[in-house]
Protein backbone atom coordinates (compact mmCIF):
# COMPACT_ATOMS: atom_id res chain seq x y z
CA UNK A 1 0.00 0.00 0.00
CA UNK A 2 1.81 3.42 -1.01
CA UNK A 3 0.83 7.18 -0.32
CA UNK A 4 -1.32 7.21 -3.25
CA UNK A 5 -3.37 4.29 -2.23
CA UNK A 6 -4.12 6.49 1.18
CA UNK A 7 -4.64 9.55 -0.02
CA UNK A 8 -7.67 7.88 -2.30
CA UNK A 9 -8.83 6.03 0.18
CA UNK A 10 -8.97 9.57 2.34
CA UNK A 11 -10.89 11.20 -0.56
CA UNK A 12 -13.36 8.37 -0.76
CA UNK A 13 -14.37 8.08 2.83
CA UNK A 14 -14.65 11.81 3.00
CA UNK A 15 -16.63 11.98 0.29
CA UNK A 16 -18.96 9.43 2.04
CA UNK A 17 -18.89 11.10 5.19
CA UNK A 18 -19.67 14.15 3.59
CA UNK A 19 -23.02 12.31 1.41
CA UNK A 20 -24.06 11.17 5.00
CA UNK A 21 -24.21 14.69 6.15
CA UNK A 22 -26.17 16.16 3.60
CA UNK A 23 -28.27 12.98 3.14
CA UNK A 24 -28.91 12.40 7.17
CA UNK A 25 -29.66 9.15 6.32
CA UNK A 26 -27.75 7.83 9.55
CA UNK A 27 -28.60 10.52 12.20
CA UNK A 28 -32.43 10.63 11.15
CA UNK A 29 -33.49 6.81 10.10
CA UNK A 30 -30.40 4.19 11.18
CA UNK A 31 -29.82 5.09 14.70
CA UNK A 32 -33.41 5.57 15.54
CA UNK A 33 -33.73 2.48 14.20
CA UNK A 34 -31.63 0.63 15.95
CA UNK A 35 -32.53 2.69 19.02
CA UNK A 36 -36.48 1.80 18.65
CA UNK A 37 -34.54 -2.00 18.40
CA UNK A 38 -33.85 -1.85 22.00
CA UNK A 39 -36.57 0.21 22.88
CA UNK A 40 -39.12 -3.07 21.35
CA UNK A 41 -36.63 -5.61 22.89
CA UNK A 42 -37.49 -3.72 27.01
CA UNK A 43 -41.29 -4.06 25.88
CA UNK A 44 -41.16 -7.44 24.79
CA UNK A 45 -38.84 -8.67 27.62
CA UNK A 46 -40.93 -6.64 30.44
CA UNK A 47 -38.87 -7.10 32.91
CA UNK A 48 -36.13 -5.55 34.54
CA UNK A 49 -33.62 -8.27 35.76
CA UNK A 50 -33.75 -9.99 32.21
CA UNK A 51 -33.04 -6.55 30.37
CA UNK A 52 -29.81 -6.09 32.43
CA UNK A 53 -28.73 -9.68 32.03
CA UNK A 54 -29.36 -9.62 27.87
CA UNK A 55 -28.79 -5.76 27.41
CA UNK A 56 -24.94 -6.29 26.05
CA UNK A 57 -26.10 -8.86 23.55
CA UNK A 58 -29.35 -6.83 22.58
CA UNK A 59 -26.86 -3.65 22.20
CA UNK A 60 -24.74 -5.71 19.57
CA UNK A 61 -27.76 -7.48 18.12
CA UNK A 62 -28.86 -3.45 17.46
CA UNK A 63 -25.64 -2.83 16.29
CA UNK A 64 -25.32 -5.79 13.68
CA UNK A 65 -29.32 -5.59 11.95
CA UNK A 66 -27.90 -1.56 11.48
CA UNK A 67 -24.83 -2.37 9.84
CA UNK A 68 -27.00 -3.77 7.18
CA UNK A 69 -29.01 -0.44 6.28
CA UNK A 70 -25.43 1.69 6.38
CA UNK A 71 -23.98 -0.91 4.12
CA UNK A 72 -26.65 -1.06 1.95
CA UNK A 73 -27.00 2.60 1.73
CA UNK A 74 -22.78 2.61 1.19
CA UNK A 75 -23.01 1.49 -1.65
CA UNK A 76 -26.90 2.87 -2.96
CA UNK A 77 -24.88 6.17 -3.34
CA UNK A 78 -22.54 4.01 -5.25
CA UNK A 79 -24.33 2.27 -7.58
CA UNK A 80 -27.22 5.25 -8.16
CA UNK A 81 -25.50 6.93 -11.01
CA UNK A 82 -22.63 4.34 -11.78
CA UNK A 83 -19.64 5.99 -9.87
CA UNK A 84 -18.46 2.88 -8.55
CA UNK A 85 -18.18 1.57 -12.36
CA UNK A 86 -17.09 4.95 -13.07
CA UNK A 87 -14.35 4.38 -10.24
CA UNK A 88 -13.39 1.29 -11.62
CA UNK A 89 -12.91 2.30 -15.16
CA UNK A 90 -11.37 5.18 -14.02
CA UNK A 91 -8.39 2.90 -12.86
CA UNK A 92 -9.11 3.93 -9.12
CA UNK A 93 -7.29 1.20 -7.11
CA UNK A 94 -10.23 -1.04 -5.51
CA UNK A 95 -8.15 -1.04 -2.49
CA UNK A 96 -8.15 2.57 -1.86
CA UNK A 97 -11.89 2.38 -2.79
CA UNK A 98 -12.24 -0.79 0.16
CA UNK A 99 -10.12 1.18 2.64
CA UNK A 100 -11.96 4.55 2.41
CA UNK A 101 -15.44 2.81 1.98
CA UNK A 102 -14.33 1.01 5.37
CA UNK A 103 -13.42 3.54 7.34
CA UNK A 104 -16.82 6.12 6.45
CA UNK A 105 -18.81 2.99 7.44
CA UNK A 106 -16.91 2.44 10.86
CA UNK A 107 -16.98 6.45 11.77
CA UNK A 108 -20.54 5.91 11.16
CA UNK A 109 -21.02 2.68 13.18
CA UNK A 110 -18.96 4.09 15.79
CA UNK A 111 -21.95 7.53 15.85
CA UNK A 112 -24.51 4.31 16.04
CA UNK A 113 -22.35 2.31 19.11
CA UNK A 114 -22.39 5.48 21.16
CA UNK A 115 -25.87 5.71 20.91
CA UNK A 116 -26.69 2.21 21.66
CA UNK A 117 -24.61 2.13 24.55
CA UNK A 118 -26.29 5.15 25.90
CA UNK A 119 -29.57 3.37 25.18
CA UNK A 120 -28.90 0.42 27.26
CA UNK A 121 -27.44 2.96 30.25
CA UNK A 122 -31.07 4.39 30.15
CA UNK A 123 -33.48 1.54 29.51
CA UNK A 124 -31.79 -0.83 30.32
CA UNK A 125 -30.15 0.27 33.40
CA UNK A 126 -26.43 -0.86 32.46
CA UNK A 127 -24.14 0.06 35.03
CA UNK A 128 -20.45 0.60 33.42
CA UNK A 129 -17.62 1.33 35.98
CA UNK A 130 -13.53 3.00 34.88
CA UNK A 131 -12.22 0.01 34.18
CA UNK A 132 -15.68 -1.64 32.41
CA UNK A 133 -15.36 2.10 30.26
CA UNK A 134 -11.99 1.11 29.31
CA UNK A 135 -12.82 -2.47 28.17
CA UNK A 136 -16.00 -1.20 26.74
CA UNK A 137 -14.39 1.39 24.80
CA UNK A 138 -11.55 -1.26 23.30
CA UNK A 139 -14.29 -3.59 22.30
CA UNK A 140 -16.28 -1.22 20.15
CA UNK A 141 -13.36 0.11 18.78
CA UNK A 142 -12.00 -3.10 17.58
CA UNK A 143 -15.91 -4.97 16.94
CA UNK A 144 -16.54 -1.77 14.75
CA UNK A 145 -13.15 -2.34 12.90
CA UNK A 146 -14.14 -5.80 12.31
CA UNK A 147 -17.79 -5.19 11.47
CA UNK A 148 -17.09 -2.71 9.07
CA UNK A 149 -14.16 -4.91 6.86
CA UNK A 150 -16.46 -7.48 6.60
CA UNK A 151 -19.80 -5.40 5.65
CA UNK A 152 -17.56 -3.20 3.13
CA UNK A 153 -16.25 -6.32 1.36
CA UNK A 154 -19.76 -8.26 1.40
CA UNK A 155 -21.53 -4.88 0.54
CA UNK A 156 -19.25 -4.25 -3.05
CA UNK A 157 -19.85 -8.42 -3.16
CA UNK A 158 -23.76 -7.58 -3.23
CA UNK A 159 -23.84 -4.43 -4.71
CA UNK A 160 -24.01 -5.46 -8.18
CA UNK A 161 -26.56 -8.42 -8.06
CA UNK A 162 -30.47 -8.60 -8.19
CA UNK A 163 -31.69 -8.80 -4.75
CA UNK A 164 -29.14 -7.24 -3.36
CA UNK A 165 -31.29 -5.98 -0.41
CA UNK A 166 -31.97 -9.97 0.75
CA UNK A 167 -28.96 -11.39 -0.52
CA UNK A 168 -26.59 -8.97 1.74
CA UNK A 169 -28.11 -10.00 5.53
CA UNK A 170 -28.22 -13.56 3.96
CA UNK A 171 -23.90 -13.29 3.21
CA UNK A 172 -22.99 -11.27 6.29
CA UNK A 173 -25.19 -12.22 9.41
CA UNK A 174 -23.90 -16.23 9.36
CA UNK A 175 -20.12 -14.27 9.09
CA UNK A 176 -20.23 -11.90 11.85
CA UNK A 177 -21.16 -14.16 14.47
CA UNK A 178 -17.80 -14.31 16.02
CA UNK A 179 -18.21 -10.81 16.32
CA UNK A 180 -21.88 -10.86 18.07
CA UNK A 181 -20.57 -13.61 20.52
CA UNK A 182 -17.37 -12.05 21.01
CA UNK A 183 -18.39 -8.38 21.76
CA UNK A 184 -21.51 -9.67 23.82
CA UNK A 185 -19.39 -11.33 26.06
CA UNK A 186 -16.94 -8.43 26.69
CA UNK A 187 -19.67 -5.56 26.47
CA UNK A 188 -20.63 -8.40 29.21
CA UNK A 189 -17.72 -7.94 31.34
CA UNK A 190 -17.55 -4.17 30.91
CA UNK A 191 -21.59 -4.05 32.40
CA UNK A 192 -20.63 -6.58 35.24
CA UNK A 193 -23.40 -8.50 34.29
CA UNK A 194 -24.28 -11.11 36.07
CA UNK A 195 -21.44 -10.21 38.34
CA UNK A 196 -18.63 -11.12 35.65
CA UNK A 197 -15.19 -9.51 36.34
CA UNK A 198 -14.05 -7.13 33.92
CA UNK A 199 -10.70 -9.13 33.75
CA UNK A 200 -13.09 -11.53 31.56
CA UNK A 201 -13.80 -9.97 29.16
CA UNK A 202 -10.45 -9.07 27.95
CA UNK A 203 -9.81 -12.50 25.95
CA UNK A 204 -12.43 -11.88 24.19
CA UNK A 205 -10.95 -8.99 22.43
CA UNK A 206 -8.41 -11.34 20.67
CA UNK A 207 -11.25 -12.86 19.47
CA UNK A 208 -12.27 -9.73 18.25
CA UNK A 209 -8.94 -8.24 16.73
CA UNK A 210 -8.26 -11.68 14.79
CA UNK A 211 -11.89 -11.22 12.99
CA UNK A 212 -11.17 -7.30 12.31
CA UNK A 213 -6.94 -8.41 11.20
CA UNK A 214 -8.25 -11.14 9.21
CA UNK A 215 -11.20 -9.29 7.42
CA UNK A 216 -9.32 -5.84 7.04
CA UNK A 217 -6.86 -8.14 4.98
CA UNK A 218 -9.23 -10.52 2.59
CA UNK A 219 -11.10 -7.18 2.15
CA UNK A 220 -8.48 -4.83 0.81
CA UNK A 221 -6.98 -7.85 -1.37
CA UNK A 222 -10.49 -9.65 -2.28
CA UNK A 223 -12.46 -6.54 -3.24
CA UNK A 224 -11.06 -5.52 -6.90
CA UNK A 225 -11.74 -8.74 -7.98
CA UNK A 226 -15.40 -9.32 -6.29
CA UNK A 227 -16.66 -6.03 -7.51
CA UNK A 228 -15.12 -6.21 -11.12
CA UNK A 229 -17.10 -9.89 -11.21
CA UNK B 1 -15.61 28.76 -20.87
CA UNK B 2 -12.33 29.24 -22.29
CA UNK B 3 -11.15 27.45 -25.21
CA UNK B 4 -7.89 28.64 -25.72
CA UNK B 5 -6.23 27.02 -22.94
CA UNK B 6 -4.53 23.04 -23.83
CA UNK B 7 -6.86 20.86 -21.65
CA UNK B 8 -4.30 19.14 -19.17
CA UNK B 9 -3.75 15.49 -20.10
CA UNK B 10 -2.10 12.36 -18.08
CA UNK B 11 0.98 12.09 -19.48
CA UNK B 12 1.41 8.71 -21.57
CA UNK B 13 3.72 8.09 -24.37
CA UNK B 14 1.67 7.68 -27.59
CA UNK B 15 2.25 5.09 -30.34
CA UNK B 16 5.06 6.25 -32.34
CA UNK B 17 2.91 7.82 -35.36
CA UNK B 18 1.10 9.50 -33.34
CA UNK B 19 -2.05 8.24 -32.87
CA UNK B 20 -4.21 8.19 -29.61
CA UNK B 21 -5.99 5.08 -30.98
CA UNK B 22 -4.50 2.30 -33.18
CA UNK B 23 -6.51 -1.23 -33.75
CA UNK B 24 -5.64 -3.45 -35.89
CA UNK B 25 -7.44 -6.44 -36.64
CA UNK B 26 -8.64 -6.31 -32.94
CA UNK B 27 -10.81 -9.15 -31.54
CA UNK B 28 -12.31 -8.91 -28.40
CA UNK B 29 -14.90 -11.40 -27.03
CA UNK B 30 -18.00 -11.31 -24.63
CA UNK B 31 -18.29 -15.04 -23.25
CA UNK B 32 -17.76 -16.80 -26.39
CA UNK B 33 -19.29 -14.07 -28.79
CA UNK B 34 -17.02 -12.13 -30.80
CA UNK B 35 -18.28 -8.72 -30.01
CA UNK B 36 -15.39 -6.93 -31.97
CA UNK B 37 -14.25 -9.42 -34.73
CA UNK B 38 -11.33 -7.94 -36.12
CA UNK B 39 -11.99 -4.00 -36.20
CA UNK B 40 -9.12 -1.89 -37.38
CA UNK B 41 -9.16 1.95 -36.87
CA UNK B 42 -6.80 4.87 -35.88
CA UNK B 43 -8.16 7.75 -34.18
CA UNK B 44 -5.80 11.34 -33.80
CA UNK B 45 -4.91 13.47 -31.49
CA UNK B 46 -8.23 16.36 -31.65
CA UNK B 47 -10.77 14.41 -33.68
CA UNK B 48 -14.44 13.69 -32.49
CA UNK B 49 -14.92 10.32 -33.79
CA UNK B 50 -18.54 9.38 -34.55
CA UNK B 51 -19.50 5.36 -34.39
CA UNK B 52 -22.68 4.48 -35.79
CA UNK B 53 -24.11 1.45 -36.48
CA UNK B 54 -27.12 -0.93 -35.19
CA UNK B 55 -28.02 -2.47 -32.02
CA UNK B 56 -25.63 -5.12 -31.11
CA UNK B 57 -22.68 -3.88 -34.15
CA UNK B 58 -19.93 -3.34 -31.43
CA UNK B 59 -20.03 -0.02 -30.97
CA UNK B 60 -19.81 -0.20 -26.97
CA UNK B 61 -17.53 -2.87 -27.03
CA UNK B 62 -15.26 -0.76 -29.14
CA UNK B 63 -15.66 1.98 -26.12
CA UNK B 64 -14.91 -0.74 -23.80
CA UNK B 65 -12.09 -2.45 -25.19
CA UNK B 66 -10.59 1.51 -25.66
CA UNK B 67 -11.17 1.96 -22.25
CA UNK B 68 -9.38 -1.16 -20.66
CA UNK B 69 -12.73 -2.96 -20.27
CA UNK B 70 -12.96 -5.22 -22.63
CA UNK B 71 -9.84 -7.74 -23.06
CA UNK B 72 -8.31 -7.78 -26.43
CA UNK B 73 -8.44 -11.26 -27.87
CA UNK B 74 -6.05 -10.68 -30.60
CA UNK B 75 -4.77 -8.13 -33.20
CA UNK B 76 -3.08 -5.45 -31.55
CA UNK B 77 -4.40 -2.30 -29.91
CA UNK B 78 -3.13 0.84 -28.53
CA UNK B 79 -4.50 3.33 -26.94
CA UNK B 80 -3.04 6.57 -25.73
CA UNK B 81 0.50 4.75 -26.24
CA UNK B 82 -0.21 1.97 -23.80
CA UNK B 83 -0.88 -1.53 -25.19
CA UNK B 84 -3.56 -3.23 -24.51
CA UNK B 85 -2.42 -6.92 -25.31
CA UNK B 86 -0.46 -6.59 -22.26
CA UNK B 87 -1.04 -3.73 -19.84
CA UNK B 88 -4.95 -2.95 -20.31
CA UNK B 89 -5.05 -1.43 -16.93
CA UNK B 90 -2.51 0.88 -17.42
CA UNK B 91 -4.67 2.29 -20.17
CA UNK B 92 -7.81 3.61 -17.55
CA UNK B 93 -5.81 6.57 -15.83
CA UNK B 94 -5.73 8.07 -19.47
CA UNK B 95 -9.56 7.21 -20.56
CA UNK B 96 -12.98 8.67 -19.72
CA UNK B 97 -16.10 6.72 -20.37
CA UNK B 98 -19.32 8.00 -20.05
CA UNK B 99 -22.64 5.70 -20.43
CA UNK B 100 -26.14 5.91 -19.84
CA UNK B 101 -24.93 6.89 -16.49
CA UNK B 102 -22.86 10.00 -15.55
CA UNK B 103 -20.91 8.23 -11.70
CA UNK B 104 -22.07 11.47 -9.88
CA UNK B 105 -23.20 11.66 -6.11
CA UNK B 106 -26.24 13.65 -6.34
CA UNK B 107 -26.26 14.94 -2.86
CA UNK B 108 -23.33 16.30 -3.82
CA UNK B 109 -22.45 19.62 -5.01
CA UNK B 110 -21.66 19.96 -8.78
CA UNK B 111 -17.93 21.08 -7.22
CA UNK B 112 -17.83 18.51 -4.62
CA UNK B 113 -18.19 15.85 -7.80
CA UNK B 114 -15.68 17.33 -9.50
CA UNK B 115 -13.55 18.52 -7.14
CA UNK B 116 -13.94 14.24 -5.81
CA UNK B 117 -12.74 12.95 -9.48
CA UNK B 118 -9.86 15.81 -9.03
CA UNK B 119 -8.52 14.70 -5.87
CA UNK B 120 -7.83 10.80 -7.20
CA UNK B 121 -5.97 12.15 -9.68
CA UNK B 122 -4.04 14.66 -7.39
CA UNK B 123 -5.49 17.89 -9.29
CA UNK B 124 -5.04 21.20 -7.52
CA UNK B 125 -7.87 23.32 -6.83
CA UNK B 126 -6.98 25.82 -9.44
CA UNK B 127 -7.24 22.65 -11.81
CA UNK B 128 -10.54 21.49 -10.69
CA UNK B 129 -11.77 25.25 -10.83
CA UNK B 130 -10.44 25.31 -14.42
CA UNK B 131 -12.00 22.18 -15.25
CA UNK B 132 -15.77 23.73 -13.94
CA UNK B 133 -15.14 27.06 -15.96
CA UNK B 134 -14.45 24.61 -19.66
CA UNK B 135 -17.88 23.07 -18.69
CA UNK B 136 -19.55 26.16 -17.76
CA UNK B 137 -20.35 24.84 -14.19
CA UNK B 138 -18.58 28.32 -12.67
CA UNK B 139 -20.49 30.39 -10.54
CA UNK B 140 -23.98 29.52 -9.02
CA UNK B 141 -23.97 26.23 -10.62
CA UNK B 142 -21.10 25.25 -9.22
CA UNK B 143 -22.91 24.72 -5.46
CA UNK B 144 -25.88 23.47 -6.63
CA UNK B 145 -26.92 19.36 -5.51
CA UNK B 146 -26.12 17.55 -8.29
CA UNK B 147 -29.99 16.10 -7.91
CA UNK B 148 -30.84 19.65 -8.76
CA UNK B 149 -29.55 19.82 -12.16
CA UNK B 150 -30.96 19.38 -15.31
CA UNK B 151 -29.88 15.91 -17.47
CA UNK B 152 -27.24 18.01 -19.30
CA UNK B 153 -25.71 19.45 -16.85
CA UNK B 154 -25.45 16.57 -14.94
CA UNK B 155 -23.79 15.67 -18.27
CA UNK B 156 -21.51 18.02 -18.49
CA UNK B 157 -20.20 17.79 -14.56
CA UNK B 158 -19.60 13.75 -15.23
CA UNK B 159 -17.42 15.51 -18.40
CA UNK B 160 -15.74 18.00 -15.90
CA UNK B 161 -15.17 15.19 -13.89
CA UNK B 162 -12.82 13.78 -16.90
CA UNK B 163 -11.33 17.43 -17.54
CA UNK B 164 -10.04 17.04 -13.81
CA UNK B 165 -8.84 13.67 -13.79
CA UNK B 166 -7.15 14.90 -17.01
CA UNK B 167 -8.50 12.00 -19.17
CA UNK B 168 -6.94 12.36 -22.78
CA UNK B 169 -9.06 10.07 -24.64
CA UNK B 170 -13.13 10.87 -24.30
CA UNK B 171 -15.65 7.47 -24.67
CA UNK B 172 -19.00 8.75 -24.75
CA UNK B 173 -21.98 6.25 -24.91
CA UNK B 174 -25.19 8.07 -26.56
CA UNK B 175 -23.92 11.22 -24.81
CA UNK B 176 -27.09 13.26 -26.21
CA UNK B 177 -29.99 10.74 -24.90
CA UNK B 178 -32.22 12.27 -22.48
CA UNK B 179 -30.83 15.45 -23.35
CA UNK B 180 -33.73 18.40 -24.54
CA UNK B 181 -32.33 20.68 -27.56
CA UNK B 182 -30.94 23.45 -25.04
CA UNK B 183 -28.99 20.46 -23.07
CA UNK B 184 -27.66 18.69 -26.56
CA UNK B 185 -26.57 22.38 -27.79
CA UNK B 186 -24.63 22.96 -24.52
CA UNK B 187 -23.20 19.61 -24.85
CA UNK B 188 -21.82 20.28 -28.38
CA UNK B 189 -20.57 23.42 -27.54
CA UNK B 190 -18.39 22.16 -24.24
CA UNK B 191 -17.21 18.51 -26.41
CA UNK B 192 -15.86 21.11 -29.39
CA UNK B 193 -13.63 23.49 -27.33
CA UNK B 194 -12.56 20.15 -25.38
CA UNK B 195 -11.41 18.93 -28.97
CA UNK B 196 -10.01 22.29 -30.12
CA UNK B 197 -8.21 22.06 -26.57
CA UNK B 198 -6.54 18.62 -27.11
CA UNK B 199 -9.06 16.02 -26.02
CA UNK B 200 -9.47 12.95 -28.49
CA UNK B 201 -13.40 12.05 -28.26
CA UNK B 202 -14.90 8.60 -29.68
CA UNK B 203 -19.15 9.31 -30.03
CA UNK B 204 -21.05 6.28 -30.36
CA UNK B 205 -24.25 7.57 -30.93
CA UNK B 206 -28.02 6.44 -33.06
CA UNK B 207 -28.84 9.82 -32.97
CA UNK B 208 -26.79 10.70 -36.21
CA UNK B 209 -28.17 13.87 -37.38
CA UNK B 210 -27.02 15.00 -33.95
CA UNK B 211 -24.21 13.11 -33.55
CA UNK B 212 -23.00 13.78 -37.15
CA UNK B 213 -23.08 17.08 -36.74
CA UNK B 214 -20.82 17.37 -34.28
CA UNK B 215 -18.08 14.80 -35.72
CA UNK B 216 -14.83 15.86 -37.22
CA UNK B 217 -15.05 11.92 -38.85
CA UNK B 218 -17.50 9.21 -38.93
CA UNK B 219 -17.18 5.38 -39.02
CA UNK B 220 -19.53 2.57 -39.14
CA UNK B 221 -20.01 -0.15 -36.85
CA UNK B 222 -21.05 -3.68 -38.64
CA UNK B 223 -20.64 -6.57 -37.08
CA UNK B 224 -18.16 -6.48 -34.88
CA UNK B 225 -15.63 -4.74 -37.76
CA UNK B 226 -15.11 -1.03 -38.56
CA UNK B 227 -16.16 0.41 -42.07
CA UNK B 228 -14.30 3.30 -43.42
CA UNK B 229 -12.09 2.53 -40.27
CA UNK B 230 -8.11 4.30 -41.08
CA UNK B 231 -7.59 7.52 -43.02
Amino acid sequence: MNAGTLSVARAIARRDLLVEWRSRVVTNQVIPFAVLVMVMFAFALDSDAVLERVAPGLVWLATIFSVLFLTARSFAVETADGALDAMRSAGVNPMAIYLGKAVAVAVQLLVLDIALVVAAVVLYRADVSLGGGVLLVTTILVATTGLASVATLYGGLAAGTKGRETLLPLLLLPVVAPVLIGATRATESAFGTNGIEVSEGWPWLGLLAVFAVLFSVVGAVAFGPLVDE
Amino acid sequence: MSGAQPIATSAAPHAANGSVVELIDAVALIGSFPALAGATLRVERGEILLLRGPNGAGKTSLLRLCAGLLPLERGSASVCGVDLATERERVRAHVGIIGHTNGLYHDLTVAENVGFWGRLSSASSAEVSEAMARMGLDGRLAGVRVSKLSAGQRRRTALAGLVARRAELWLLDEPHAGLDADGRDELDRVLRAAAESGATIIVASHELERAGGLATRQVEVVAGQVRGGPR
